[in-house]
């Protein structure tokens, strides 16, 4: 009906379907507009009432509270803006460890799923319906209430072998702490750095001229290894001298210590995260058709150069895109720590906006932080697309 | 082919010892490994079992289940969150009879009834009756809708729409007096806040999403624009912002003088935040619809809101049921959170119950029973899922 031959050129405006968008959308447009206007009159009109304006001028006003544990030199004569960061760097410690234990956890879990091994198959496969149906704030609480907490006294401390002593506490760990040869031990592993990255360029370069690369998954870090085990020895002093925890009266002294609402919070993460990283594993595993390993044996590669060559690259393309969003759903996870404690970015802005009362400004800055983790992990995510899109053709 | 041909000799056929020796101990490391499996089951088993039934005191959960179950829910007017279970056991018996799959569909009915008659001489009091009418009805209604036709199909259809607005209505009630006074929302907590915040979730965000990814889709930029700023920003925040948006800055986008209900924020921060992932996932299924579809809908001379609505909207939405239902599961999870900002959900009424002098650092036992019903009602969803994507045959055209 509407695609009836046009008899004459030019069909009055409100006839005309270009005309049409055109003004839904302007009406649309304005439609929103006026909305938001309103709402942000209301809102300042409400905020003049309280006798305050918006402006983030308040983040150098000295924050005047204690933060458990900062990775900065935060005290309580800090502006909220240091404390602010604190919490940043929290959340992102937070993040990078939970992301890199919750890989490992996760690959052994995918791998486990897809065993031959019918036990392993199975308890891998219970692990997995456990986690996926419980709800993770209510996981986190009770990990960190029900299990942490309810460690010993410090003075009834349970001693692992290893010399890591556990109780309510903490969780002390044997650490290192750095002598005056340090500086000069951090120059060679600068350069063992280098050296196993010129390893990983020459070798694929060599590889795709030769067609045999040598391994440089095992060679790069064997010369990185092998430079920092030559800095440690060459030095007159060891760089580093091994701290001991130990308990002293009513604390753990030595050693380094990590905080029940740093171990809950981040073995809750990896736990969870753990479980769906490994379907995530096993999909992509499950992806590489089975045509492609028959073919890799037939033409005479082992076993092993099968999965190296073969699986791996092409299970990879599948895995990359879901695992980063997991990664990103463990940073966004991670503002849970609110409810064990934590002082992570967003238990932080909540005491900042609880002492300044600025609930639009802080709520505005922790959304734009957390936005801006997932822009950047988009932008790789695009970018990483179109890598595997030109190496396929 | 050839080894379904040549059955192995009667010696090589399979033998407990013999699948033993094939799954478990084929190598070395094999064994090992089923060493070390067998050893972790059994420890993690003991200690649960222990626990379970000698160390842990679960006089907590006794005295507290129906703060736990229902919050501070008036007990005269207990019977209505009855009425709306009565409601929907007679629906789930009617599902199930038309779109459970023979047999299975008749051991699983038979089951539900077991469970609610074995609950109801658990219990004791008027919640014995009420657990048995359930049971009852829903027999009924599996009965009744037995070699149901398409119009019994679609009257049940519209069944599961409307029972959560009935569901809703009817907790909340209407004035003062009369059969039905207000409850108000101050006093909804425990499973059923939880139930009420997934289904309202559930309900509202549905169209929104629908529409945001229509929106995302569509040649209009100024629409497209705003749709994508939207589904992005909301994706790409931690859900408690969104909650504390909705809390702290939601009575001030408002005009002085209206003032909204702590439960309905929540609710309004929910369903925004469940409509953007929905939204994906509807974009998702509409990208899965070939392309021969919309233009063979243009052919017919439907209009692009026709075509939507009757060729590529039922096609997209039936794909993605199985995602759906996962991202139902996952937001019956996430309204825990509402616990954070001050609501009195299954995780608010915990910390409730763990204030009572009576049952301090009984942690474990609260969080571990709260646990537990947070796993049953998910596994039963997907449970249920898996059921529906069979019978619906997603996937298999």
């Amino acid at each position: 009906m509407a695609n009836a031959p046009k008899a004459h050129a030019n069909p009055p405006f409100w006839r005309d379907e270009r005309a049409l968008r055109l003004l839904a959308q302007l009406a649309f447009g304005a439609a929103v507009l006026f909305f938001g206007y309103i709402l942000i009159q209301n809102m300042v009109n409400g905020l003049r009432q309280q006798g305050t304006t918006l402006g983030i001028g308040f983040l150098q006003n000295t924050a005047g509270f204690d933060l458990a544990e900062t990775l900065n030199d935060y005290t309580r004569s800090s502006a909220y803006i240091q404390a602010f960061l604190a919490g940043l760097y929290n959340t992102l410690l937070v993040s990078a460890v939970g992301i890199v234990l919750s890989t490992i956890l996760g690959i052994i879990l995918g791998v486990a799923r897809l065993s031959s091994n019918v036990l392993v198959r199975t308890l891998a496969t219970a692990y997995l319906e456990l986690m996926r149906n419980l709800s993770l704030l209510v996981f986190l609480i009770f990990w960190y209430l029900g299990v942490f907490l309810k460690l010993p006294l410090v003075r009834d401390a349970i001693n692992w072998p290893g010399n890591i002593i556990l109780s309510n506490r903490g969780i002390g760990i044997p650490w290192g702490i750095p002598t005056e040869t340090w500086p000069a031990f951090k120059l060679f592993l600068f350069g063992g750095l280098l050296l196993a990255l010129a390893i990983i360029v020459i070798f694929h370069f060599q590889g795709k001229r030769t067609g045999k690369a040598p391994l440089a998954i095992v060679w790069a870090p064997l010369a990185f290894i092998a430079v920092a085990v030559a800095g440690w020895f060459l030095q007159p002093a060891a760089p580093l001298s091994l701290d001991l925890p130990a308990v002293q009266g009513l604390n753990i002294r030595g050693g380094r210590i990590f905080t029940p609402e740093f171990m809950a919070l981040v073995s809750g993460l990896v736990l969870y995260t753990a479980a769906f990283i490994g379907e995530v594993v096993r999909a992509g595993i499950q992806a590489v058709s089975k045509g492609q390993v028959e073919a890799a044996r037939a033409i005479g590669l082992t076993s092993f150069q099968t999965l190296r060559l073969v699986v791996f690259p092409q299970a990879l393309q599948v895995i990359i895109p879901p695992l980063t969003s997991q990664y990103l759903n463990l940073t966004k996870n991670s503002s849970l720590a609110i409810a064990v404690g934590y002082p992570d970015l967003f238990y932080v802005s909540n005491t900042i906006l609880n002492q300044s009362g600025r609930a639009v400004e802080m709520i505005t800055l922790v959304m734009l932080t957390y936005l801006m983790f997932s822009l950047i992990t988009s932008i790789f995510m695009n970018w990483y697309n179109a890598r595997v899109r030109l190496v396929e053709r | 082919m050839s080894e379904a041909i040549m059955k192995p000799p009667l010696a090589e056929r399979q033998t407990l010892l013999g699948w033993l020796r094939k799954n478990l101990f084929n190598s070395w490391s094999n064994a090992i490994l089923t060493v070390a499996a067998a050893w972790l089951t059994f420890v993690t088993l003991r200690g649960l079992i222990t626990w379970v039934f000698t160390e842990a005191d679960w006089a907590v959960i006794q005295t507290n289940l129906r703060l736990i179950l229902l919050g501070q829910y008036p007990i005269a007017q207990v019977w209505r969150i009855w009425v709306s279970m009565l409601l929907l056991s007679f629906l789930i018996g009617n599902s199930l009879s038309i779109w459970g799959k023979g047999k299975t569909s008749t051991r699983f009915t038979i089951g539900l009834v077991a469970l609610l008659v074995a609950l109801a001489f658990v219990v004791s009091g008027p919640s014995r009756t009420w657990l048995l009418a359930m049971g009852a009805l829903l027999a009924a209604g599996w009965w009744l809708a037995r070699g149901a036709g398409k119009a019994m199909r679609s009257v049940v259809g519209i069944g599961w729409v409307i029972w959560p607005l009935i569901f809703i209505l009817l907790l909340r009630g209407f004035g003062d007096g009369g059969p039905l006074p207000q409850v108000g929302t101050n006093l909804w907590g425990g499973l059923m806040l939880t139930f009420m915040l997934t289904i309202v979730g559930i309900v509202f965000s549905f169209p929104i999403g629908v529409l945001l990814a229509l929106g995302r889709q569509s040649d209009l930029r100024i629409v497209r624009w705003f749709c994508i700023t939207f589904i992005e920003v909301v994706r790409g925040v931690p859900l408690i912002t969104i909650l504390f948006m909705a809390q702290l800055m939601l009575p001030l986008f408002l005009p002085s003088g209206v003032t909204i209900d702590r439960v309905l924020r929540a609710m309004v921060g929910i369903t925004l935040f469940s409509a953007a992932y929905l939204a994906e996932n509807v974009r998702g299924g509409l990208q899965a619809i070939p392309k021969g579809q919309y233009e063979a809908a243009y052919a017919l001379g439907l209009s692009t809101t026709l075509s939507m609505g009757l060729i590529i909207l039922p096609q997209a939405l039936r794909l993605i049921i199985p995602i759906l239902v996962g991202q139902f599961i996952a937001l019956f999870k996430d309204t825990a959170l509402v616990a954070i900002v001050g609501l009195f959900d299954l995780v608010g009424i915990a910390r409730t119950v763990l204030a009572q002098p009576a049952f301090l650092g009984t942690h474990r036992e609260v969080y571990a029973f709260i646990s537990l019903l947070y796993w049953v009602f998910s596994y039963a969803m997907s449970y249920v899922s898996i059921r529906l994507e069979d019978s619906l045959g997603v996937g298999k055209r």
